[in-house]
């Protein structure tokens, strides 16, 4: 356990310092995505489907669908956008641009460059996540306030999904090869972690599996406080996806140790 | 007193079963240029993986710039310039900015880091492509800016893995140059070359190396009079008549499948006789080279078979 975390420092901030000057000179290019995704989401979903479908029930409230899947959709974005930077991107500056070999002729540590990499990769998941509340609250689907609080909260289990991906970075052969974790794993919970249909209406096998998924937690988190709400059980969901991320980081750091040091 | 700026005793390093660094024992000179040649697979750039502490050894001690590697890797970091074998600029920044995030790494920040860059861009002769993007540049000048980008932090050390590999004679040349005066300015040199050109030009002083131990030792003149002698006469055709002839006067010669070599001092008797013998055309005399002693010492058979 020392022996992985012990080099770990505030140096991990130049690493984010270098992924943010690249943001920043791209921008543009950087911002459309997370723009663009929840706006077709919440018009196909919403509008379309929504006009099917009547209000929905959860947990006791009756909602519009679009405002029952607004925070599912902004949960999705935080878990994609933390997932996809440390994968694919990640991947790419380690793989093919060498990056990580650069940084590590310098007083930066392995560690660094890993640790650093995460806590990009979950502000990625703030700021994409940042985008999609706004929309959502222009669209008058959550209120500034519950907006306010879900931001410290996006970047926290941002946390939780770049350091699940760049354990699966520490460990594929080949760029393709993320297909597995992006078809077994991210797409599933795309589908049933209550995203767009509350978990209860599944039968009682698939809610157990449904329910051991990272994304169903912080779904459940989003949308109870965009209800206005924050019971002990969110508190407690809140704890494993933090607990998931600590368990994730110190996994990916020995992961990669291992990759790039051998 | 000689400060030693690498000092590696009983050092070694093994990927499961095989030994890639076997037990060597070697130090480097204050503002020295140390060479390490070596067939591929030698063990040079595992050696100076090493010391540049991007590998931890299996066993003995290595100790550069005074500190332990194991014990002080980030403060050895800071003091020593890498430049590795294959190209790691940063693609997703411009030259300029490669420079600057690279010196933020190093605590260079601000007015002094883009001083800093200008000076090395001028030094490397960059400047003119300041705002280009890396993909713009060709591979000498991706070279040229990997030097610079190396000698931010003002290295004590400064380590080339194969600096001029496929680089056409003006760069190469280019680089021999900034070399030479980033030496004469007291910065120590460990460089890997297939080169022996380029090694006779540049080392004080030079290590072979093959399948991870140390075959030979000394400096570029040293090495070719200890193993070579002064002189080589090429034979550029094989036959029976010659090889009788070599034979009967008992001379130090080397037989290839094209080739004969025959070393020693004082030839050029010699060389007139076998020109007169055996015709002039395919008969040549030269000064023995780093590349005589290299191929006599790690034997001709390709590697990597």
């Amino acid at each position: 356990m020392k022996t992985i975390l012990k080099n770990i420092s505030w140096r991990s901030w130049r690493v984010w310092q270098r992924n943010f000057d690249v943001y920043k000179a791209t921008w543009k290019v950087n911002f459309i995505p997370p723009l663009l995704e929840p706006l077709l989401y919440l018009i196909a979903f919403g509008i379309g489907l929504g006009n099917l479908v009547p209000d929905v029930v959860y947990e006791g409230v009756k909602i519009s669908y679009l405002k029952f899947i607004a925070p599912g959709l902004v949960a999705t974005t935080i878990m994609n956008h933390g997932f996809f930077e440390t994968t694919y991107a990640s991947f790419v500056r380690m793989y093919f641009q060498k990056t990580y070999d650069a940084i590590l002729s310098t007083p930066l540590m392995l560690e660094d460059v890993i640790f650093g990499e995460i806590i990009w990769g979950a502000t990625k998941a703030l700021m994409a996540g940042a985008i999609m509340l706004a929309i959502a609250f222009i669209w008058g689907l959550v209120s500034w306030q519950a907006g306010l609080i879900m931001l410290p909260i996006a970047f926290l289990t941002g946390l939780t999904f770049s350091s699940l991906g760049m354990c699966f970075t520490a460990i594929v052969k080949n760029i393709e090869m993320f297909n597995f974790p992006v078809f077994l794993f991210i797409t599933p919970m795309f589908l049933f972690s209550g995203v767009f249909f509350p978990i209860s209406s599944l039968p009682l096998w698939a809610r157990y599996i449904a329910q051991a998924l990272p994304l169903t937690f912080l779904v459940s988190v989003v949308r109870n406080i965009s209800l206005g709400r924050f019971h002990q059980i969110q508190m407690l969901e809140l704890v494993w996806l933090s607990s998931l991320a600590l368990i994730c980081t110190y996994l990916s750091l020995g992961l990669m140790k291992k990759r790039i040091l051998k | 007193m000689n400060n030693l700026i690498v000092k590696a005793k009983g050092l070694s390093k093994a990927f499961g079963n095989l030994s890639a660094v076997d037990n060597i024992d070697f130090s480097v000179n204050q503002q020295e240029c140390f060479g390490l040649l070596g067939p591929n697979g030698a063990g040079k750039t595992t050696t100076i993986k090493m010391i540049s502490c991007f590998l931890e050894s299996s066993s003995g001690k290595l100790e550069v710039l005074g500190k332990d590697a194991k014990t002080y890797p980030r403060f050895i970091k800071r003091n020593i310039g890498v430049c590795p074998q294959e190209d790691n600029l940063d693609p997703d920044l411009k030259v300029e900015d490669n420079l600057r995030v690279f010196a933020r790494y190093f605590d260079i920040v601000g007015k002094v880091a883009n001083e800093r860059s200008e000076e090395l861009l001028k030094f490397m002769g960059l400047l003119s492509k300041r705002k280009a993007r890396i993909d713009e540049l060709s591979s000498g000048m991706k070279h040229r800016l990997i030097i610079a980008r190396s000698l931010l932090n003002k290295p004590e050390l400064l380590i080339l893995d194969e600096p001029t590999t496929g680089l056409d004679p003006q760069s190469r040349h280019q680089i021999w140059e900034s070399l030479h005066k980033l030496k004469s300015e007291g910065t120590t040199i460990l460089i890997t070359t297939h080169y022996m050109e380029e090694a006779s030009h540049l080392c004080d002083r030079i290590l072979i190396m093959d399948k991870g131990k140390i075959i030979a030792e000394g400096s570029p003149k040293a090495l070719i009079e200890k193993y070579m002698g002064e002189v080589v006469i090429e034979i550029a055709s094989i036959n029976q008549e010659i090889e009788s002839f070599l034979k009967a006067k008992n001379l130090n010669y080397e037989k290839t499948q094209t080739h004969y070599f025959i070393y020693g001092n004082g030839l050029p008797n010699l060389w007139q006789e076998i020109s007169r013998k055996f015709g002039e055309g395919s008969c040549s005399l030269r000064m023995a080279n780093l590349e005589d002693v290299f191929l006599k010492l790690t034997g001709r058979e390709l590697r990597e078979l």
